[in-house]
């Protein structure tokens, strides 16, 4: 820490050396089996998301995706490490080939899908950027955030979002920025900003830890489109497919009505969709370099993306949060898987 | 012929002559240097390529479209990467110049008071050496930071010491002379007065040397810096406007406001670098041997003399070094900032490096700030240690 200048000429001497070794298309995936394990990075202090729980065991809905990758890979979920990872250091983590892949609810935007060399994969949480005040403060709408001070994390799309949001009102603001999340939501729960400002998720799983939950209300304004994604390197095609469907196995799995407790009865089942899904029916597996148990595994071991959602940050959680665009899109969502086959 | 004349001559050969010898080494190395940077470079070039990352600085040109808490200068979202590293390293700046002075003014005076003959006062002093040095900085900006917004009130129940001037945990707010172009020649007159002591200065030195008359520089000195701004003032029809804050909607509008940020970095490094300080102070006025004291009262001199003339000038020779070192921790130790929310340059180049994904390009140019500051503070500190070194005749 003290150390600024001699830290950052290691990181950068860092870079350079690492980059070369690391880039070659198809190597993540050989890499990865080499190691034995997923390197996953992920938030670290994220309720719902991305988290240790009491007991030291990572729980979240990221988290749960990096499993599911382990899972297709390895066929057992648990060959993964998660590195906790602020919004200012992803994304280099990622491009210096520290991690093999991001699940820390980054939203997909173009200039990350291409000037930074990341590859996005599909979504799995549709958010929209929201804000959460005191109580007390009376407030109804965003609108009336005029003159406020808010908290908000550095480096992310917030950042931009909520400087957009007030240009565009011709309103004022000024921003408190903080790199730790556990840092920023203490500095707004004691009262140095009116408000805090993130993916309305985000704001749930902050308000779910706060001293006192009920104190706090999210207000209706959502002010941006947050489509979090996955990521990996760009430039690595084959490991590209193999987190993409390691997530839509997830949400096909719902769709098709396998669960976590059902899926080994309907191994037996006569609908060629899900023969062809749990690799009864042979080649999904082969197509994408895995075994073909891959989707069946992920599914035993983690779960349908139902089943995810509820336990992560589903309405019995602390977080209560609705499915809303989350849903299949078989009940009105945007959850939405191309067909396995 | 000429060979044979050549091998047979006196001169050693080439690979047994030293000088020759050191020249060829550092040949080959500067070579291996420049080859493993170049390479490191082609590669690392390469690689951005092949990961389709962009290059290059031109990200400096495109519009920000983040918000920076305190800026010296005019910024908003709509302005440029460039302008808003530009407020980063002003507040940099700002905080390491403001830091560097109070820290060698509290250092001196605790250095000092270590070496009290007051029983109490030294071991106070003692104590706060002892705490402040053994805690890592970073917790006592952590510290000091929450015990702002913890301890503070809201803007609404905000404390009023003074009127005019509210405390509350968005900050020190207080009230400043509303603009009025008056200021601006006030502020030329307390330059001209600046300028004007130092001459007074030289003058007087002199006119001592030839004539030993003695003439109080400092007191005149003193009065000029306070006087002629005032007549400047009361020439301008002496106005007493004053920008007041108040609370509206969520905050104080108008006035001067100091940040938690700010106060807490601020107090952080000078605090914690202060506890260096004294003890270089200390160990530099004991160095002077207490003769040297004895023998200056033994002509006369009067106790703020012998601190002057005998003892400051020897003891600087010993501080400077050290001191300087201390300079450029607290200018390195100011990228701490990032944690408790000052935009510091690094806090704002971090956020730029997230914003374009340009690590390397924003860490160079992190590295490059951070050079020049330091050098700029190491070429000023050598050239008063030079000028403060004993002159021997």
């Amino acid at each position: 820490m003290k150390k600024f200048c001699t830290s950052s000429i290691v990181v950068l001497i860092m870079l350079m050396i690492t980059l070369p070794s690391l880039l070659w298309a198809g190597e993540t995936l050989d890499s990865v089996l080499k190691k034995g394990f997923v390197t996953v990075g992920v938030n670290g202090s994220l309720f719902g998301f991305g988290q240790p729980d009491e007991k030291g065991v990572w729980r979240g809905l990221d988290v749960d995706t990096g499993r599911a990758v382990a899972a297709a890979v390895f066929g057992d979920a648990s060959k993964v490490k998660f590195i906790p990872l602020t919004a200012v250091q992803r994304f280099t983590a990622l491009q210096s080939g520290e991690i093999d892949l991001l699940c820390r609810n980054a939203t997909r935007t173009l200039s990350r899908d291409t000037a930074m060399g990341l590859n996005f994969v599909s979504v799995n949480y549709y958010d929209g950027q929201g804000f959460m005040v005191p109580k007390k403060l009376g407030i109804k709408s965003a609108k009336e955030l005029d003159g406020a001070t808010i908290c908000v994390l550095p480096g992310t799309t917030t950042e931009q979002n909520v400087a957009d949001f007030f240009r565009s009102h011709g309103m004022k603001w000024k921003p408190v920025v903080i790199e730790q999340t556990a840092q920023l939501s203490k500095a707004f729960f004691s009262g140095r900003c009116d408000c805090l400002t993130s993916d309305a998720s985000q704001l749930a799983g902050a308000r779910a830890v706060a001293p006192n939950p009920a104190d706090y209300v999210i207000l209706p304004d959502i002010i941006s489109k947050e489509p979090l994604a996955p990521a990996v390197r760009h430039g690595d095609d084959q490991w590209r497919d193999i987190v993409d469907y390691a997530v839509l196995a997830m949400i096909d799995a719902e769709e098709l009505g396998i669960t976590s407790k059902n899926v080994d009865e309907m191994l037996k089942s006569k609908n060629p969709k899900v023969q062809r899904f749990l690799g009864v029916t042979k080649g999904n597996g082969k197509a994408l370099g895995l075994d073909e148990k891959f989707a069946y595994n992920i599914i035993k071991q983690v779960g349908n993306y139902g089943e995810v959602f509820e336990r992560n940050v589903g309405v019995n959680t602390p977080l209560g949060l609705k499915r809303g665009l989350n849903a299949l899109w078989t009940k009105g969502g945007l959850m939405y898987s191309p067909p396995f086959k | 012929m000429a060979s044979r004349q050549h091998s047979s001559s006196n001169r050693t050969a080439f690979w047994q002559d030293p000088d020759k010898r050191a020249i060829v080494y550092q040949v080959i190395s500067l070579g291996i240097v420049l080859m493993v940077g170049y390479y490191l470079f082609s590669n690392t070039m390469a690689n951005l390529e092949r990961q389709n990352i962009a290059t290059g600085f031109k990200f400096l040109d495109n519009e920000s479209a983040f918000e920076i808490g305190e800026s010296m200068i005019s910024y908003s979202a709509a302005d440029t990467y460039g302008r808003a590293l530009l407020v980063g390293v002003l507040n940099t700046l700002k905080v390491s110049f403001i830091g560097i002075i109070i820290t060698v003014i509290l250092g001196t005076i605790i250095g000092i008071a270590r070496l009290s003959s007051n029983w109490l006062v030294s071991r106070l002093a003692a104590i706060y050496i002892e705490v402040l040095q053994d805690i890592p900085v970073l917790l006592q900006l952590f510290f000091w930071y929450a015990l702002f917004y913890q301890f503070f009130p809201s803007p609404r129940q905000a404390l009023k010491p003074l009127p005019g001037v509210f405390i509350s945990n968005r900050g020190l707010v207080f009230a400043v002379p509303a603009h009025h172009p008056v200021h601006s020649y006030m502020l030329l007159m307390a330059l001209a007065a600046v300028v004007g002591s130092y001459f007074l200065r030289r003058w007087a030195r002199k006119r001592q040397e030839e004539t030993g008359k003695y003439f109080p520089v400092w007191r005149v000195s003193l009065l000029l810096v306070i006087v002629l701004p005032l007549i400047a003032w009361i020439a301008g029809g002496a106005p007493t406007a004053m920008n007041i804050p108040v609370l509206r909607g969520f905050n104080f509008v108008g006035g001067l406001n100091i940040s938690p940020e700010f106060t807490a970095l601020l107090m952080g490094l000078v605090l914690y670098t202060a506890a260096f300080v004294a003890e270089i102070v200390r160990a530099g006025i004991q160095s002077v041997s207490h003769g040297q004291t004895e023998a200056a009262m033994a002509i006369g001199l009067k106790p703020g003399q012998i601190l002057n003339l005998v003892i400051l000038p020897q003891a600087l020779r010993v501080i400077i070094p050290p001191l300087t070192s201390q300079m450029l921790n607290l200018t390195k130790n100011s990228s701490l900032a990032v944690a408790i929310g000052f935009p510091d340059f690094v806090s704002v180049a971090n956020t730029t490096i997230n914003q374009t994904g340009q690590a390397i390009e924003g860490i160079a140019l992190i590295m490059a700030v951070y050079l020049i500051f330091s050098l700029t503070t190491s070429v000023f500190m050598n050239w008063y240690n030079k000028k403060s070194k004993l002159v021997e005749r």
